[in-house]
């Protein structure tokens, strides 16, 4: 991987009802296997559990958050994202599995602010039910045109992972939610 | 609006979440069949007005493909159950019937 690699929107802030922030360079692996079968693999290597459906577990430096039902995603450093990969492939040999090192593929938002201002300014954008979304649950669902995942790192922190190629939308769509003015106070 | 429950995650997807697929359970008609076959296979659909079974994908979520069983004329929903069958599971049939007791499964 170069070590010049840029994130989408490196710096990209905004400042409102809450503040907006593109997260930088993040280190992200996809896993496609059994996950029933692989989760000692998982385990062992991530030192986290198999997350349940939907759910978002801590691990050693890093977490393992559900996508679908044969697909993990791995939060991890940056620079230890091919490690995690090898690793992975190492843990799982035999088993029928993919693992690739998606870092460049998505970027990754922090929203910050009251939590219920917080809540507001995502519902605006997306038909998911923001109400509902407890702190370790990610939730895939749309932000206005495009795919996106969300989840609260804590009541008053959200993350927003979305396609690299469609940074610059959604930056503009989170920070055109929580634009001053636009308060609905609805959470 | 249209809220279909995805049978993998768990998520009361909204339809425009959701990428839609047409009529559920068809029989494919491939190489060597009949051209009325064929035709059929392809492009005639009942088009019905009350129980319908359609296929949805999670698009803007876990990706997968379902199956729903709804009323095209007052959207209600019945269920939706994985795609990995040839047939309505009798839990999604019985909750049509308890709904609609003129309606079988022909």
């Amino acid at each position: 991987m170069s070590d010049q690699a840029v994130s989408a929107l490196p710096g990209a802030e905004a400042t409102g009802l809450v503040t907006v922030r593109e997260m930088g360079l993040q280190g992200m692996v996809t896993l496609r296997a059994d996950l029933s079968a692989a989760a000692r693999a998982v385990q062992r290597v991530t030192g986290a559990a198999m997350p349940g459906v939907r759910r978002i577990e801590a691990g050693k430096g890093c977490s393992v958050a559900w996508m679908s039902p044969d697909e993990l995603l791995i939060l991890c450093d940056r620079a230890g994202a091919d490690r995690m990969v090898f690793d992975l492939t190492e843990a799982l040999t035999g088993q029928h599995h993919v693992a690739v090192n998606v870092s460049d593929a998505r970027a990754m938002f922090a929203l910050e602010g009251a939590p219920g201002g917080l809540r507001d300014v995502l519902s605006k954008v997306t038909p998911a039910d923001m109400g509902a979304l407890v702190p370790g649950e990610m939730r895939r669902t749309r932000l206005a045109q495009v795919p996106a995942a969300i989840w609260f790192e804590a009541e008053g922190a959200a993350r927003v992972i979305c396609f690299r190629s469609v940074a610059r939308y959604v930056f503009d769509v989170l920070a055109m939610s929580a634009r001053p003015g636009g308060a609905v106070d609805y959470h | 609006m249209l809220v279909l429950t995805c049978p993998y995650c768990g998520v009361a997807a909204c339809e425009t979440e959701l990428a839609p697929g047409g009529e559920a359970h068809l029989k494919r008609f491939g190489p060597g069949s009949s051209d009325e076959d064929f035709e059929a296979y392809l492009f005639l659909r009942p088009n019905v007005k009350g129980v319908h079974f359609e296929r949805w994908r999670h698009a803007m979520g876990c990706g997968k493909w379902f199956l729903a069983a709804r009323d095209t004329a007052t959207l209600e929903v019945f269920g939706t159950y994985r795609a990995q069958t040839s047939a309505p599971p009798p839990e999604i049939v019985a909750a049509i019937q308890a709904k609609r007791p003129d309606w079988s499964l022909t």
